[in-house]
């Protein structure tokens, strides 16, 4: 882990795994990862539950600390160097299974309230900026609300303006859809097609086929901790190559 | 809506039983039915309360109030000797009392909040230190504390001749604390008012640094000016007139010492143990405040870039403060009720004069206490009440 | 970099972490001196250790005296702590001036106690249904057994109770009678009838913004005018009513945070099934908010058993008491640390072990909750 990249050269890789491994206490949770995201890509991600998907995403703004190996982002290496997980969280956005708005503050305020204290962002500016972002999730007459008073649906849509107010390269998705009603993950859905339309990286975690098939690039499918396949959409659900794949489809498709 | 009606699938019944089963009637019955056993007991009690003070010939009045208290008050505010009034004497344990508390509160939640904090360190050793603290604290009652304390100072510590000395100016003994009294001279007020200054310096500067912010997204260093604004350019103005400011130190003449302030060993034993006492369940208070905030959100915001000194001050502190505030008012609440066991060590508090001496020597035991449980009354009404306004104002919105 | 073996897509088998990671270096490293702070605060720690530990024990146990005749004595064998006077007060520490020949009663109130609570605590008991019966009749019997009078038991002034036998009486009463009391209030206080509401929470507001100590006050001087003239009843009896009536307030409060914390729905789902008022509450609101509410309670209960000391200040003696007057003995003058750390210590005892039975008792109904 000696090497530290701090060049800021454009690198044409978004996101570089490399044998990378975790493991909580004696438990390896992830088994040499390698993983290469070119910029612009849209990566889905599925797999059983406990199979490490989200604890991988996690580890690629260091929200997890992976143990061995490396993680590029953008070029930079994430080290225990606070400047570079500084650097590189503001370049990566995540929005999360339960999407952790803070609820003490106004979904305006949600929004500005990075761009302001990590972009040094003049308020008026920031707010324009926030205002920019909610009318592209369809939700700007809500700005003044509180978090708690949207739906499930709208609150994930205010956690991806959240996100895109810091102007991210790329963005995270860590289940954004399980914790909804099923009315409501379409909407959520469509903010996440409209994204990738506009050619954002994005790396999704999630169950939501439909998604998998129009949007993205590639798909991986990991169990017990492994990336154990990844491929075009149209192979990957038409000819899984690997039998834990085929079981895993089998489950999710089956009815 | 919790009372169930069940007009609907009774069959008619006559009289009285049909008023029972209409459930707006049987509402009003019983409303009608407590009002009256409460007025009933009421006017019980009164009336044996009239007899029995007829039968000894006593009634109630408030002019005991201004007659000579005819007992000494060891520590006061207010001029006051044994010929003053009841009044002035319970005016004085009242101002006692609002000593005791606020000192007592402010040590509570630095003290509390400190080893809160430090419960949840990732550091085991301190950790467990805490934990111990607070549970040793918090499973003896108060009153032992309070004699616990008391009765160190008293019986373990040296005689004034005998005095721990903290340099040459304070002094540690039986008789309690010795410590200089500040005598300023003419040119003092320079340090004064630079301090007053400083402080509204520091507000004008905060918002003119909120204003920058907003404008330009600057972020300027609110606390290195404060601090320097507040603290640093007064002690500069202070030492540039020339340090105009005199101590007068204790000194040893005869049995005791002369000159300088004393705090009684009452006052100390009590500021001590009710702070340290409140001090262990703030901690749970700020403890379990800091723990209800969903890690979740520490995380969103570890995603969004800010760092940690800014997540605790933007995201967690904010949110934490909600869940902390009101058991920590009601800590508040407790610590200044336990304050009247003042009386146990003699303590000149409002319970200790007015309920205490006042009420035995006059033998007015209905007035005084009626006087003494009102003007606890008033404190807890009058916090609880800010309490609530503030609570409705820092609440959540949910739909 | 790692070994560069490759497996099989799937095949990847669980490694064990490198060294560094595990092992009680490892947790030394995290939990001591991880980080610059980390480091600080074991180094502040050791050193406040260093501080108290030392000297305690010095003090407490290894120069302590335990058997002497008088205070002079201790100082001449040891110059610790004089455990001495504890022998010698022993039998007052626990009964107080309870006649010597009669302390079989309180004894055997004590075992009972216990023969009670066994079927309140612990739900897995044989006969359960009786235990309960016995608990519910307990209050009754322990009052017969130590006041005496009846059924030829030769009578006891309550006035010679003291000691722990004291602090016993007043908490287990307080205790057992503030429950049902505090829940009356409780539902009184949620309930929608405005008379009834306003009654509990007039009662409940003025408990709770007065200290204890008025209220015994007004047991021990004032509360003789209020009755029937010529009528007065035992001291004790009527310390114990406002021991009871100050915790039940306290009581309402934490059960009705319980009920607020109960959903309407429950609420609504047994009025559409027909539930009477009182079904409801017995069925459905109370078990789940009496659950929810057992952290509070216990505190309460803890609360309850430490303010019973303040019965001090109105001239009876608890243990405290007892201990305050053995400070002022002359034989043993000096010795308040001493006394008071030993009557400390009982506390403890009883407090923390209230307060792990509570956090037993939670994670017993939590684990019954997730299945």
């Amino acid at each position: 882990m000696a090497k530290v990249a701090t060049s800021k050269v454009e690198s044409e890789n978004a996101i570089e795994v490399r044998q990378m491994h975790k493991w909580y206490g004696e438990f390896h949770v992830l088994k040499n990862i390698n993983l290469t995201v070119k910029r612009g890509e849209r990566i889905v991600i599925c797999g059983p539950s406990g199979s490490g998907k989200s604890t991988m995403i996690r580890c690629m703004n260091r929200l997890e600390e992976h143990q061995q190996g490396h993680i590029l982002v953008d070029g930079i290496e994430l080290t225990n160097d606070l400047k570079n997980i500084d650097a590189i969280r503001r370049e990566v956005g995540m929005v999360f299974q339960h999407f952790n708005l803070f609820p003490h503050l106004t979904v305006l305020e949600n929004c500005t309230l990075a761009p302001i204290w990590v972009r040094k962002t003049p308020k008026r500016e920031a707010e324009e900026i926030a205002m920019k972002y909610l009318e592209r999730v369809k939700i700007p007459e809500q700005a003044l609300k509180y978090p708690g008073q949207l739906s499930g649906g709208q609150q994930q849509r205010v956690a991806i303006a959240r996100s895109l107010c810091m102007n991210p390269r790329i963005m995270l998705f860590d289940e954004p859809t399980s914790a909804l009603d099923p009315e409501m993950i379409s909407e959520v859905l469509d903010t996440m097609i409209d994204l990738a339309s506009t050619g954002m990286t994005m790396l999704c975690v999630t169950h939501e086929m439909g998604f998998a098939r129009k949007v993205a690039d590639r798909v991986i499918f990991m169990d017990g901790g492994e990336i154990i396949e990844e491929n075009k959409p149209e192979e990957f659900f038409t000819n899984p190559q690997n039998e834990r794949t085929k079981l895993f489809l089998s489950q999710i498709l089956g009815h | 809506m919790s009372v169930a009606s069940d007009t609907d699938s009774t069959p008619q019944r006559g009289g009285i039983m049909r008023l029972w089963y209409d459930s707006e009637a049987r509402q009003v019955i019983i409303q009608i039915f407590t009002i009256a056993v409460l007025f009933a007991l009421v006017f019980y009690l009164v009336r044996n309360a009239v007899i029995n003070l007829d039968a000894i010939g006593k009634s109630l009045g408030f002019d005991f109030l201004f007659q000579p208290a005819n007992y000494d008050i060891n520590q006061s505010f207010l001029e006051y000797d044994s010929r003053s009034s009841n009044l002035k004497a319970a005016i004085v344990g009242l101002l006692n009392t609002f000593l005791v508390a606020g000192l007592g509160i402010f040590i509570a939640t630095i003290v509390g909040f400190v080893m809160g904090v430090l419960r949840l360190s990732k550091n085991f050793l301190m950790n467990r230190l805490v934990y111990c603290y607070v549970e040793a604290m918090r499973n003896v009652p108060v009153l032992l504390w309070i004699l616990l304390v008391h009765g160190f100072i008293v019986v373990n510590m040296p005689g004034p001749r005998q005095a721990l000395g903290l340099g040459e100016s304070f002094f540690f003994s039986n008789r309690g604390i010795n410590m200089p009294s500040p005598l300023p001279e003419p040119l003092f007020w320079a340090t004064a008012i630079t301090f007053i200054l400083g402080v509204i310096g520091a507000i004008v500067f905060k918002r003119y640094a909120k204003k920058i912010q907003d404008e330009t997204g600057k972020i300027l260093p609110v606390l290195y000016v404060s601090f320097g604004l507040i603290v640093v350019l007064p002690v500069i103005v202070y030492f540039i007139t020339g340090a105009p400011l005199n101590w007068e130190t204790p000194a040893m003449q005869g049995f005791n010492f002369q000159g300088g302030y004393v705090v009684k060993p009452e006052l100390i034993a009590l500021t001590l143990a009710l702070a340290l006492y409140t001090s262990a369940f703030i901690a749970e208070t700020v403890r379990s405040g800091i723990l209800a905030v969903n890690y979740g959100q520490t995380e969103a915001a570890g995603a969004l870039g800010l760092r940690n000194n800014r997540t605790l001050q933007l995201v967690v502190i904010p949110q934490a403060m909600r869940v902390i505030v009101p058991p920590l008012t009601s800590q508040y609440l407790n610590l200044t009720k336990n304050s009247s066991l003042a009386i146990a060590i003699g303590y000149m508090d409002i319970t200790a004069t007015l309920g205490g001496i006042t009420l035995n020597q006059t033998g007015r035991e209905m007035e005084c206490m009626i006087l003494v449980m009102a003007i606890y009354l008033c404190i807890s009404l009058a916090v609880s009440s800010f309490m609530n306004w503030y609570n409705n104002r820092i609440k959540l919105i949910e739909r | 970099m790692s070994d560069a073996k490759s497996y099989e897509p799937g095949q990847h088998p669980s490694l064990p972490p490198p060294k560094n990671l595990v092992g009680w270096q490892r947790w030394v490293w995290d939990n001591l001196f991880g980080t610059v702070s980390n480091t600080v605060l074991t180094l502040l720690s050791v050193y406040l250790l260093y501080l108290i530990i030392p000297g305690m024990l010095d003090y407490f146990v290894l120069d302590a005296v335990i058997s002497a005749n008088s205070r002079a004595e201790c100082a001449e064998l040891g110059k610790g702590a004089c455990w001495a006077f504890i022998g010698d007060r022993f039998q007052v520490f626990i009964y107080g001036f309870y006649p010597a020949e009669l302390r079989w009663r309180p004894n055997l109130a004590f075992v009972l106690l216990f023969v009670a609570l066994a079927p309140v605590l612990y739900d897995n008991i044989p006969f359960r249904k009786y235990g309960l019966m016995f608990s519910l009749a307990f209050p009754i019997i322990a009052g017969v057994l130590m006041v005496g009078g009846v059924f030829g038991l030769e009578p006891v002034d309550t006035r010679l109770f003291g000691g722990v036998l004291l602090t016993i009486v007043i908490g287990v009463t307080g205790i057992t009678f503030s429950l049902p009391l505090g829940i009356l209030l409780a539902l009184g206080r949620y309930s929608n009838l405005p008379a009834i509401k306003i009654v509990c929470t007039v009662f409940i507001e003025f408990i709770r913004g007065v200290p204890l100590i008025t209220l015994l006050f007004v047991a021990s001087t004032m509360l003789s005018y209020f009755l029937p003239p010529g009528t007065s009843f035992d001291l004790l009896l009527r310390v114990l009513i406002m021991v009871t009536l100050f915790a039940s307030a306290y009581m309402a409060e934490v059960i009705r945070g319980g009920l607020q914390s109960l959903p309407k729905g429950q609420f609504e789902a047994a009025d559409a099934m027909g539930l009477k008022y009182w079904q409801t509450m017995r069925l459905i609101v109370l078990p789940q908010a009496l659950k929810i509410s057992i952290p509070g309670i216990v505190n309460t209960f803890i609360g309850l058993y430490k303010d019973t000391t303040l019965v001090i200040v109105i001239g009876m003696l608890d243990v405290l008491g007892v201990a305050k007057s053995a400070v002022s003995d002359p034989v043993w003058n000096g010795l308040s640390v001493e006394i008071y750390v030993f009557v400390a210590g009982f506390f403890f005892i009883c407090c923390f072990g209230m307060s792990r039975y509570s956090m037993y008792l939670e994670k017993k109904l939590h684990t019954g909750h997730k299945r």
